[in-house]
């Protein structure tokens, strides 16, 4: 259950932004969580409904933007999805493949009032 | 009204994480954090690690535990310094934790922390702690097919241990398969076969973490 640990974490920048803001309400939270992240989305929600209750982003709806594990060569210049986690380059063999996404946790914007 | 954010939910750890990292750095420390499932042979390792390098290095070691003093004991019986981190049902290790156990630590009088994290493949990998490497353990009768299973864990680590391979043949863990997705997942990372047991492995597991501590020292 280490998504309650990153409940937190996202319910401390949430309040911190909207107090930044003078915000009354935060009404969604829209979060980028990368596909190679260890983290359970549904339980995040839970962890946070819970979190947030009496404050103001108790009613907050959060919207997950899944970000594509990609990786780049640069031995060959090849971009593309990395597929079953294979980080040997599908087109040179290259071990030196680099991750450019996918293993974002973060939180992208409030949608406050 | 849009607020543009864009900040890391776990950048409070992060921040803490690079915090312990410097203290380490300044006492030309090498910081592992070991992680592996509950059984794989996390301690047994640490024991025979601890018996083959305190010639040789200073080596303290921070223990995980949900809740108990049982690997911390068995760390002491090989007279090296030890600090408990019970975390009270919690799945893994952070920052601030670990912070506070360095604390306790004589850190001028080390080369070498290992961080036992609490048993278990996926949350401690999301958690930096300050370590300048982490090394996975899998045991044979967990399968080869976890590496694909719990692949972040095994893309974060710069060392996989495959323990317990004097049992090997009495399972059915396709060694070829459990490398060849170690491998794929991670291509530059070292792994080693090992039995604690009968000490199959471990000179070359010891070298790895003198090389560390070497590096780590310049």
């Amino acid at each position: 259950m280490h998504e309650m640990s990153m409940a937190q974490g996202v319910l401390d920048i949430v309040l911190d932004y909207a107090a930044k803001n003078e915000a009354k309400r935060v009404k969604e939270i829209s979060l980028l969580i990368g596909e190679m992240t260890g983290v359970v989305f549904e339980s995040l929600e839970f962890c946070f409904t819970s979190l947030a209750k009496g404050t103001i982003a108790s009613e907050a709806k959060l919207k997950l933007n899944l970000v594509p594990l990609v990786g780049q060569c640069p031995d060959c210049n090849w971009q593309g999805h990395i597929e079953r986690y294979n980080f040997l380059c599908p087109q040179c063999g290259s071990a030196a493949l680099k991750v450019i996404s996918g293993r974002e946790l973060r939180v992208e914007y409030l949608d406050i009032e | 009204m849009e607020v543009q954010v864009m900040e890391d939910i776990l950048g409070k750890n992060d921040a803490q994480a690079a915090e312990n990292q410097k203290v380490f750095a300044a006492h030309h420390i090498f910081a592992l954090n070991l992680i592996g499932s509950p059984g794989s042979g996390k301690t047994t390792l640490l024991e025979r690690t601890i018996a083959k390098l305190k010639g040789d290095l200073r080596i303290a070691v921070i223990e995980g535990d949900l809740f108990t003093n049982k690997d911390a004991d068995r760390i002491a019986a090989h007279d090296a310094p030890v600090i408990q981190i019970n975390t009270s049902g919690g799945c893994h290790l952070d920052a601030v934790m670990v912070a506070e156990a360095m604390q306790k630590l004589d850190l001028d009088a080390l080369d070498l922390v290992i961080i036992e994290n609490v048993g278990n493949l996926v949350c401690p990998a999301e958690f930096n702690i300050g370590e300048d490497q982490k090394a996975v353990v899998l045991s044979i009768t967990e399968g080869d097919d976890k590496p694909l299973k719990y692949p972040l864990i095994f893309k974060e680590s710069a060392a996989a241990v495959l323990n317990k391979i004097d049992i090997l043949s009495y399972t059915n863990f396709d060694m070829e398969s459990a490398e060849h997705d170690i491998h794929c997942l991670s291509p530059e990372i070292s792994l080693f076969k090992t039995s604690c047991i009968k000490g199959d492995g471990l000179d070359a597991w010891c070298s790895w973490l003198k090389n560390a501590v070497a590096e780590k020292r310049k």
